[in-house]
């Protein structure tokens, strides 16, 4: 690729690997999070699906400029960490996983709980009369039923933080190889009026995102031709 | 004839309403944040009428943003070289106008910077250190001139965390992130920061001079408002607030 220095190359695979672990991290912890939203009848669970839902409305630079109090040496998570001996996240890479998870959370959220809702109790009884237990229940049955939920959570989560940029320029102050992500690396080569730098960065990002989502469209009209869900 | 006079009066009078409400749009360096709005207040004195948005932010953006047409009247920036180039441009009405000469300090939130000095960045609990982005924001590249000069830069250097521009890399300071940073004096100096802890003035022989200057652009060519504002900011009252927000004025 023309133009693209080592820097940027760093700054590409920070990205990935950003969006890998914070995708990983978001899909196992909402998975229980998301069975509970889509089969509880607590009272509580309209007021957790607004809280759930507030990272959508929020302008990234507000949840950046909390979480960078928040982790900080001084805010209640990092202060804890300090005591501990573990060192505040502001500037961190963790801090970025951190914000990149909270940043994300609707879109791994929504899309499980939607497909757990769609599923219904009624397979999961009818397999229970059949004696499959728990967790034989969640793998023959809710696994494919709802693979396209895992599918649409896992996809729009990663490329969500591909393209994330707020929170993170908030709180990772931009350190190369650390915290200096893609979006942060491109537009920091705009500021600097380096636009050749600009263009060739953003067209691997671009291209990386558009091959992924086509890959994810390919794969789920397969699914819908083979008629596994619905 | 009384009444061709009283006409030609209302005439001028309605004319005059018409260039007092003119509105005027400011790109201003972040470092003005403080000072320009304390000038702006006393202009506003002095025309009741004028309507002023100040947007303030980055140099470097600001004049990108003027190459490409954004409807800026004035446009105050952090590094006179970027208003000279918006002049060769074309982008400029008149003559690009030097203002003021900026600072660099050492600040931090949770100690009194005052007791500091660049040799101490070394010093192991300074485990963050925020100056503005050197590739872009001019207080950055003269953070860098300053530490490399102390002699301190290869120890520091990968402390370092950059703000994309001065506010913010304030705001990174402020929020105890980072231990301590190198921010403009002209900000520190304000009685809600200062308050929080005393500054270490940079030593300005460690750096190529912080020269800013603004000018009128050229979509403002005409506008009456911009040039009575910027004749109003040589005036000594505008040049004693500059002066007591830590610039160097640059005929002094």
């Amino acid at each position: 690729m023309p133009g693209l220095n080592e820097a940027d190359w760093i700054a590409l695979q920070l990205t990935l690997k950003l969006a890998l672990i914070s995708t990983t991290l978001l899909m196992l912890s909402c998975l229980p999070l998301a069975w509970w939203l889509a089969h509880s009848r607590s009272r509580l669970k309209v007021l957790v699906e607004a809280l759930v839902a507030l990272p959508l409305v929020l302008p990234p630079t507000v949840i950046g400029f909390y979480l960078l109090i928040l982790l900080g040496p001084r805010g209640a998570v990092g202060g804890f960490l300090e005591r501990v001996g573990i060192g505040h996240l502001a500037f961190t890479f963790t801090g970025l996983v951190i914000g990149s998870m909270l940043y994300s959370l609707p879109f791994v959220v929504q899309p499980l709980q939607n497909a757990f809702q769609s599923i219904g109790r009624r397979p999961l009884e009818v397999a229970a009369t059949l004696r499959a237990g728990p967790l034989d229940r969640f793998l023959t049955v809710v696994v494919p039923l709802a693979r396209r939920g895992f599918l649409s959570a896992a996809v729009l989560s990663f490329a969500h933080t591909l393209g994330e940029f707020g929170v993170l320029l908030m709180i990772g102050g931009s350190i190369p190889g650390q915290t200096q992500v893609a979006s942060i690396a491109i537009y920091s080569h705009v500021e600097a009026m380096d636009y050749g730098a600009a263009h060739s960065l953003s067209l691997v990002l671009m291209a990386l995102a558009f091959v992924m989502l086509l890959s994810v469209y390919a794969l789920n009209k397969r699914f819908r031709l083979v008629g596994v869900i619905q | 004839m009384a009444t061709l006079l009283l006409r030609v009066a209302l005439l001028f009078w309605l004319s005059a309403q018409a260039h007092a409400a003119e509105a005027l749009r400011i790109a201003a360096a972040a470092d003005l944040r403080f000072a320009l709005t304390e000038i702006i207040a006393h202009f506003q004195q002095a025309h009741p009428d004028a309507q002023i948005e100040v947007i303030y932010g980055s140099s470097g953006r600001f004049r990108a943003q003027i190459e490409h047409g954004a409807p800026f009247d004035l446009y105050f920036s952090a590094d006179i070289a970027y208003p000279q180039a918006l002049a060769q441009a074309g982008h400029v009405a008149g003559e690009v106008m030097p203002y003021a000469l900026g600072r660099l300090a050492l600040w931090s939130d949770s100690m009194d910077a005052a007791a500091l000095t660049l040799a101490d960045l070394q010093r192991p609990e300074f485990r963050r250190i925020a100056i503005a982005n050197p590739r872009h924001a001019p207080y950055g590249a003269r953070a860098r001139e300053a530490l490399q000069a102390a002699g301190v830069w290869d120890v520091v250097a990968p402390r370092l965390v950059f703000g994309e521009n001065i506010a913010h890399t304030l705001q990174l300071v402020q929020s105890g992130a980072a231990e301590v940073g190198i921010v403009a004096l002209s900000l520190v100096l304000h009685p809600d920061i200062a308050r929080r802890g005393g500054h270490y003035l940079i030593d300005d022989s460690l750096h190529q001079p912080l020269r800013q200057g603004f000018i009128i652009t050229q979509r403002a060519a005409s506008n009456s408002a911009a040039h009575e504002f910027a004749n109003h900011i040589r005036k000594p009252r505008s040049r004693r607030i500059l002066r007591d927000y830590g610039f160097v004025l640059p005929d002094e």
